[in-house]
């Protein structure tokens, strides 16, 4: 059996989430072994523009120009994966949703504004049918093996839909709201292992919302505080500012 | 000799972001000599206006995963100038630790992966796979190494957990720093064959002279997290006048100097520190750079993969010592932090504004932002180095392209591709990039 063409695409991201597959290290050979990687921009040079088994895309859709190249590649290839928050959920990219377009080009590019075309800022779903979804800013190693491994047999991935909280509490850290800080984990999707708490840090909900987030509770915690509304939104909207009513 | 080329490199490959080579020569003369960024805009500036100075750091890493730590370690240094908040002697040595491991594993990447191809005349690290199984496993193992690292100290290399406002949200242990001592160790060993490697390069011969810019100090050391701005032309200003160097980017199209100091345009990056301050270097990598035949001052812009390679020694060794004295004298646990947005009031916040500038894999990076008295950001600027590259790129480009005008277009590109990849050039970072493209024509 001749092995699964696999190609990796970036819209606008930092292309950390692809710098994950490098840092892999000598494991990447052997998954090296199983597909046949053809295109890699970061990494290769070769181009082909045949069929794909398996396309990874990361990034979000922030332009015409974007959405047309998502569209090629939805069209020559058999599975597409959404890969990391920016391509899942719109991630940091869709803070600019919060703000009229035209105000921050003219921010950015000054009186250039006009020649930078820019739409509203969405994720790949949005555009075009997705077959899996790798969340995370950057995205979890695990869970890039995992789905690889079930998109390669064909079969579902079940993404977790409780909250990182879960897996807080299995790493047997102290609550942060404990050490009087507001983390994002009562509202956010685990499938990280609680990443950043391990760490020492709060959860800033980068792999998105579970389906049934007690969005007004989280809220009302995090008021507790006595924070400006205006931070608390900004909290929410890091990662979700590209959520339409339809993706909860 | 009359001749006509026209070249169009679409899509760059093994390049940080999107490039297009652009190439017109007309009757043997060159017409046009560019290279175009076509990144999808991401508007990282306007995204942080509004938010809290203890976000910028999250934030910003996120405008490059291959630089995540530098861009980290710039904008909270810049954050910590402007609200007046002085980092200690420990915080200060973990993160040049830090910043040494993302110079290291990117330099490794850009000389294994991305440059060795070509000078090996494969077309990517997979066609090394068959004659340098060998190296491309070096490479890897490396790479994780580094990465292995940077998880001890901040929880992920893309993009750092604990590197935050006034220190690490959490410290490494004594196991722990013995475990980066002995990664350490083991890139150690992988470094002669790495040198020699290099050794084996033979690049093509091209001299351009520029200015060089980096950071520059009055102390022993290599500056990389601190000091003034300094050239090769003699400048030396402070950081916080670094946009009377960068202003120039946005000067009316119709003048065609950008990014310019003394001369039309200047370089920044490993082959800039090198011809600055190659002195301050440790030892061992000034060996390797006499072993490589590199010497300052070097006006060859494909050498900068040789002093990546100086680097390269640079970090690893620099790194070891700073590791040994932690273990030697212990880590102060009592220093870590706990931050999120500052809800607890655990750090004093005054208006004002703070520029970081901090030397990156590809050069000086600089951060600046504006706060109010409750941190809240009005104002946000980065600059990196690719954009202070761009001009000078195009520059060797004029010159390189007429002296190679008797070579086929295939060999043209190639020469050309292998230039800007000299650079390593980083275009994901496209905060300031798209604004250069257009400016001059
Ligand atoms: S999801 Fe995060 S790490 Fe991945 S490409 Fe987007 S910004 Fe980078
Ligand atoms: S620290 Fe955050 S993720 Fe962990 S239990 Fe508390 S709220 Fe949940
Ligand atoms: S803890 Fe939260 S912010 Fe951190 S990786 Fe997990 S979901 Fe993302």
């Amino acid at each position: 059996m001749s092995r699964p063409t696999v190609a990796f695409f970036e819209l606008a991201s930092c292309e950390g989430c692809q710098l994950q597959v490098a840092n892999l290290g000598e494991e990447l050979l052997a998954i090296l072994d199983r597909i046949d990687l053809v295109e890699f921009r970061e990494l290769l040079t070769e181009r082909p523009d045949g069929p794909l088994d398996i396309a990874f895309v990361e990034g979000s859709v922030v332009n015409a120009e974007c959405e047309a190249r998502l569209h090629a590649i939805r069209q020559r290839s058999e599975l597409l994966i959404a890969y990391g928050s920016c391509a899942t959920i719109g991630g940091v990219n869709a803070m600019a949703n919060g703000r009229p377009i035209s105000e921050i080009q003219a921010e950015v590019y000054g009186d250039q504004a006009e020649r930078f075309a820019a739409a509203r800022v969405r994720p790949l779903h949005q555009l075009v049918p997705v077959d899996y979804f790798i969340h995370g800013c950057p995205i979890y190693p695990d869970e890039l093996i995992k789905v690889l491994k079930a998109a390669l047999a064909h079969l579902p991935y079940n993404i977790p839909d409780y909250a990182v909280c879960v897996e807080c509490l299995l790493n047997e850290n102290v609550c942060m709201y404990e050490k009087k800080v507001t983390c994002l984990g009562p509202v956010t999707r685990a499938g990280c292992n609680a990443w950043c708490i391990n760490n020492g840090n709060v959860c800033y909900g980068c792999r998105g919302l579970v389906s049934n987030p007690n969005r007004a509770g989280a809220e009302a915690v995090l008021s507790r505080y006595h924070l400006d509304s205006r931070l608390i939104a900004n909290k929410m909207l890091m990662y979700n500012g590209a959520l339409e009513p339809t993706d909860e | 000799m009359s001749r006509n080329i026209s070249i169009n490199q679409q899509f760059l490959t093994r390049v940080e972001g999107h490039g297009h080579i652009v190439v017109d020569v007309k009757n043997g003369i060159l017409q046009k000599g560019e290279l175009q960024i076509v990144e999808a805009p991401r508007f990282f500036e306007a995204l942080l206006q509004g938010r809290s100075i203890f976000e910028a750091q999250h934030i910003t890493s996120r405008i490059c995963g291959i630089c995540a730590c530098g861009h980290s370690l710039a904008s909270i240094q810049a954050a910590e100038n402007a609200i007046g908040f002085l980092p200690g002697e420990q915080t200060q040595q973990l993160r040049k630790l830090l910043l040494l491991m993302e110079n290291l594993d990117s330099h490794l990447l850009h000389i294994y992966l991305l440059v060795a191809p070509d000078l090996l005349g494969v077309d990517s690290f997979l066609g090394m796979m068959q004659d340098h199984a060998e190296a491309v496993k070096r490479a890897l193992r490396m790479k994780k190494q580094c990465n292995t690292i940077c998880d001890i100290l901040v929880g992920r290399h893309v993009h750092p957990i604990s590197c935050v406002i006034g220190g690490f949200t959490k410290l490494p242990n004594s196991r722990q720093l013995e475990t980066i001592q002995t990664l350490l160790e083991q890139i150690k060993e992988d470094l002669p064959p790495t040198v020699e490697l290099v050794r084996q390069f033979s690049f093509p011969d091209f001299i351009r002279e520029t200015e060089y810019v980096a950071l520059v100090n009055d102390a022993a050391d290599y500056p990389l997290l601190s000091g003034d701005i300094g050239s090769s032309d003699g400048v030396r200003m402070a950081k916080e006048d670094y946009r009377s160097i960068t202003n120039e980017f946005v000067v009316p199209h119709s003048t065609a100097k950008h990014a310019r100091l003394s001369r039309n345009a200047y370089a920044v990056g490993a082959l800039a520190r090198f011809n600055l301050n190659s002195g301050k270097l440790h030892p061992a990598a000034q060996k390797a750079a006499a072993q490589i035949g590199l010497r300052a001052p070097c006006h060859n812009p494909f050498f900068n993969s040789c002093a990546q390679l100086v680097e390269v020694v640079h970090c690893t060794e620099t790194a070891l010592q700073i590791v040994e004295r932690f273990l030697a004298k212990g880590i102060d646990q009592s220093e870590a932090v706990i931050v999120g947005i500052n809800e607890n009031r655990s750090i004093p916040v005054q208006a004002g504004s703070g520029v970081g500038a901090v030397e990156v894999p590809r050069g000086t990076l600089f951060h600046h932002y504006d706060v109010d008295a409750k941190g809240i950001i009005q104002k946000a600027d980065c600059v990196i180095p690719t954009g202070q590259n761009l001009q000078n790129i195009e520059d060797d480009m004029q010159k390189l392209v007429p002296e190679i005008l008797h070579k086929t277009d295939k060999e043209i590109t190639l020469a050309l591709e292998m230039l800007v990849r000299a650079y390593d050039p980083c275009i994901s970072c496209s905060t300031h990039f798209l604004k250069i493209e257009f400016i001059g024509r």
